[in-house]
C-alpha cells in the first residue's frame, strides 16, 4: 500500500489515516501529499515525478516570468531601465512615477476612459440582449422559437464578411463614434447559445410553480432563472467584456480619429510601433530631470491594459469550467 | 425578448450578408449598393487570376497546417499532464495561471514577444551582456516567422485550450480505470485505452470547428507583425482584403474574395461535420 498507511479498526476494516486519527483524538496530521491517489494506482517513479515537475514550472514559468519583467521595469525608474538595457528583471529602485505621469491626463489618460466607457456600456447592452434572447430561446413552445434559433446559429457557420460589415459600418454614419465599436459585435450567437443551454437545464417545475404563482414571463427571468444563473451570466460577462476591453482591430477599422482612440490603439502606436507619446516622452530619453521616460512608461501602458482583467478574473476565474462546457454543448 | 438580439443580428449580421451583392458589381461608394453596375463573375476573376491573392492562400494553409500540427497537441498534453497532478489545490493554482493569457490581446501579446525577444529584447540584452552576438531578431525574421506567430499562438492559448479536455477528463468514469487494473493495465496502457477514447469526441468536435476557421489565422496577430516582417511571409487571405478593400478601396474586388473565403469555409465545416458523422462521432451538430 502506497502512501497513506491506513490503520486497521478492531473489526478489520481499513480506516484513512485521517478519520483514524480524528477519532482516536489525535492532532491530524498535515495531508499527505498523495492522499487523493486511488489506492489501484501505481506510485509515481522519481524520474518521471522530476520530469512534471521541471515541464509544469516551465509552463508556468513562461506565463509569469515576461509579466513579472514588465510589472519590475514599469515601477523602474529610467535610468535603471538604460543601465539594464531595456527590461528589468532584478528589481532596484523603484518608483510609481511612471504611472503618475500617464494618468495625470493626456492621451493615455483618454484612452483608458475611453475603453473603460465602452466596456462598460458595451458589456451592459449585450449581457442584456444575450439573456434576453437566451431565455426567449429557451421556452419550447415560444412563438417563433425554431426559427429564431436557425437564425442565430447561421451566424456562427457564416460571416458576412470585413468589406460589406466595413461599408455598413461606414453607411450608417457610424465611423469615428463609439458605437462602431460596440454594435456591430454586441451578439454573439455563441454566448447566447451558453446561456440558452443553461437555462434549458433549469428545473423546469421550479419555474412552473413562479407561474402558478401568477409570475409573468419577466418577473420569472428576474427573480429566479437570473438569480440561478449568476454564474454563468457572470462568465459570459466576462467573455463580452474582455472582448470590448481587447478590441483592437474594430477601433483601427472605424475610429480614425486619434483622439478618441481606445488603449489598445494607444498601445500599439506608442508600445509596440515605438511612436513618441505626446507630452510623456516614450521615445526621447531624457535623464536627470526626475521624469520617467521610456521604458517604464511604455511598460506602465501594458499593465494598464491588464490590470482590469487581473482585477476582475479571480472573481469569474471559478465558473469558467462550466461557461466552457455549456459552450461546447450546442443544440 | 428575442427581439433586440434578432434586430442586432440582422442589422450587423444579416445585412452585411446581404451586402456581399457588390462582389458582382462594381461598387463605387456614390452610387451605393442600389445604383453600382452589375459586373458578373468579373470579381471573381480577378480574384482567382491574381498572384497575390493566390500567395495569401498559399500562407493562409500554410500557417494553418503548422498550427494544426505544432499548436494542436499541446493543449491536449497539457491537459493530460495536469490531469495527473494530484493535489486539487496545485492543479487549480497551475490552471488559474495557464488561462490567464488567453484574455491578454493580440496587441499585448506582441508587444510582450518584442520586448523579449525582439531586437532591442531581453534575449539579445543578456547575450550581449555576457559578450556574445545579441543582434538577432526574431520579430522581424522571414524565416522563423512560422514558428514565431506559432508559439505566440501556443502562450496564449494554449492553456484555454485545455479547459475542454481537463473537463472531458473529469466525465471518465474511475471504475473504467479499476477495472483496467484489475486486468492488469499499467499507467500507459490505461492512457491509451482508457483516458484517449474519452478524449476522442472532444478532439474531433475541436478539430472540425478548426478546420472552419482553418482560412481565419489569427487576423489582429498578423495585421499587427505584418509591417515588421514583411507581406511575403505574413499576407494571409484575410489582411489581403482588408488591404484591397479598406486601404486601397478596391470594394468590390475585396468583397469577392471575402466572399470566397466565406463560402470555402462553411464548406469545409459541413464536410468535416459529415466526415465526422462518417466516422460515428457526433461532430459539432446532429444530424437533422
Amino acid at each position: 500500500m502506497s502512501g497513506t498507511t491506513p490503520e486497521i479498526s478492531a473489526e478489520g476494516a481499513v480506516i484513512p489515516r485521517d478519520i483514524a486519527d480524528d477519532a482516536a483524538g489525535r492532532r491530524p496530521r498535515r495531508p499527505r501529499r498523495n492522499k487523493y491517489r486511488p489506492v489501484w494506482e501505481e506510485k509515481p517513479s522519481a524520474v518521471g515525478q522530476v520530469t512534471k515537475f521541471v515541464v509544469l514550472s516551465v509552463v508556468v514559468l513562461a506565463v509569469l516570468f515576461p509579466l513579472w519583467t514588465v510589472v519590475v521595469t514599469s515601477l523602474s525608474t529610467t535610468q535603471e531601465t538604460i543601465s539594464a538595457g531595456g527590461l528589468v528583471v532584478v528589481p532596484g529602485d523603484l518608483t510609481f512615477n511612471a504611472y503618475k505621469q500617464i494618468l495625470s491626463g493626456g492621451v493615455v489618460t483618454r484612452a483608458a476612459i475611453v475603453s473603460v466607457g465602452i466596456t462598460a456600456v458595451g458589456t451592459f447592452i449585450s449581457v442584456v440582449v444575450s439573456v434576453l434572447a437566451a431565455y426567449g430561446l429557451s421556452r419550447p413552445g415560444s412563438f417563433g422559437h425554431r426559427p429564431i434559433l436557425f437564425v442565430f446559429l447561421i451566424t456562427m457557420f457564416f460571416g458576412a464578411g470585413m468589406i460589406p460589415t466595413y461599408l455598413l459600418v461606414s453607411s450608417l454614419n457610424l465611423i469615428d463614434t463609439y458605437w462602431a465599436l460596440i454594435l456591430p459585435g454586441a451578439v454573439s450567437a455563441f454566448n447566447v447559445l451558453i446561456l440558452r443551454n443553461f437555462f434549458m437545464g433549469i428545473d423546469q417545475a421550479i419555474l412552473d410553480a413562479a407561474r402558478i404563482d401568477g409570475a409573468g414571463e419577466w418577473r420569472v427571468l428576474a427573480k429566479i432563472v437570473l438569480p440561478m444563473s449568476r454564474a454563468v451570466v457572470a462568465v459570459i460577462a466576462l467573455f463580452y467584456g474582455v472582448g470590448y476591453w481587447n478590441a483592437f482591430f474594430n477601433a483601427m477599422l472605424y475610429i480614425n480619429d486619434n483622439a478618441k482612440w481606445p488603449l489598445q490603439l494607444v498601445l500599439r502606436s506608442y508600445v509596440l510601433q515605438g511612436v513618441t507619446l505626446p507630452g510623456s516622452g516614450t521615445g526621447q530619453v531624457d535623464v536627470g530631470t526626475g521624469a520617467v521616460t521610456g521604458m517604464p512608461i511604455k511598460m506602465a501602458v501594458m499593465i494598464l491594459a491588464i490590470v482590469p482583467i487581473l482585477v476582475v478574473y479571480p472573481f469569474v476565474q471559478r465558473h469558467f469550467t462550466k461557461g466552457v462546457i455549456f459552450g461546447a454543448v450546442k443544440g | 425578448m428575442t427581439v433586440p438580439a434578432v434586430a442586432l443580428l440582422a442589422v450587423f449580421a444579416y445585412v452585411p450578408m446581404l451586402g456581399n451583392i457588390i462582389a458582382w458589381q462594381s461598387y463605387s461608394p456614390y452610387q451605393g449598393f442600389l445604383h453600382s453596375p452589375f459586373v458578373g463573375w468579373d470579381n471573381f476573376e480577378r480574384v482567382f487570376n491574381n498572384p497575390a491573392f493566390l500567395h495569401a492562400v498559399e500562407n493562409t494553409l500554410t500557417i494553418t497546417v503548422f498550427q494544426l500540427v505544432f499548436f494542436f497537441p499541446v493543449p491536449i498534453f497539457l491537459a493530460l499532464l495536469l490531469n495527473s497532478v494530484i493535489s486539487p489545490r496545485i492543479r487549480t493554482t497551475i490552471q488559474s495561471i495557464v488561462y490567464l493569457p488567453h484574455f491578454f490581446s493580440w496587441v499585448l501579446v506582441v508587444t510582450i514577444f518584442q520586448q523579449i525577444f525582439g531586437g532591442a529584447g531581453l534575449i539579445n540584452q543578456t547575450l550581449r551582456s555576457n559578450g556574445l552576438d545579441g543582434s538577432v531578431d526574431l520579430m522581424t525574421n522571414p524565416d522563423t516567422f512560422l514558428v514565431l506567430i506559432t508559439s505566440q499562438a501556443i502562450w496564449k492559448d494554449a492553456g484555454w485550450g485545455i479547459i475542454i479536455f481537463l473537463a472531458a477528463l473529469s466525465t471518465v468514469s474511475p471504475e473504467l480505470y479499476e477495472a483496467s487494473v484489475v486486468d492488469g493495465a499499467n499507467r500507459w496502457r490505461r492512457m491509451w485505452h482508457v483516458t484517449l477514447p474519452a478524449l476522442r469526441p472532444v478532439i474531433v468536435l475541436l478539430l472540425i470547428l478548426r478546420l472552419g476557421d482553418a482560412l481565419t489565422v489569427g487576423f489582429e496577430q498578423l495585421i499587427l507583425q505584418r509591417d515588421a516582417v514583411g507581406a511575403d511571409v505574413s499576407e494571409v487571405i484575410d489582411t489581403y482584403v482588408y488591404y484591397q478593400g479598406v486601404i486601397y478601396g478596391d470594394w468590390s474586388f475585396a468583397a469577392a474574395a471575402g466572399l470566397v473565403k466565406g463560402v470555402v469555409s462553411l464548406a469545409l465545416v459541413l464536410g468535416a461535420n459529415k466526415l465526422a458523422h462518417v466516422f460515428g462521432e457526433s461532430g459539432v451538430y446532429k444530424r437533422a
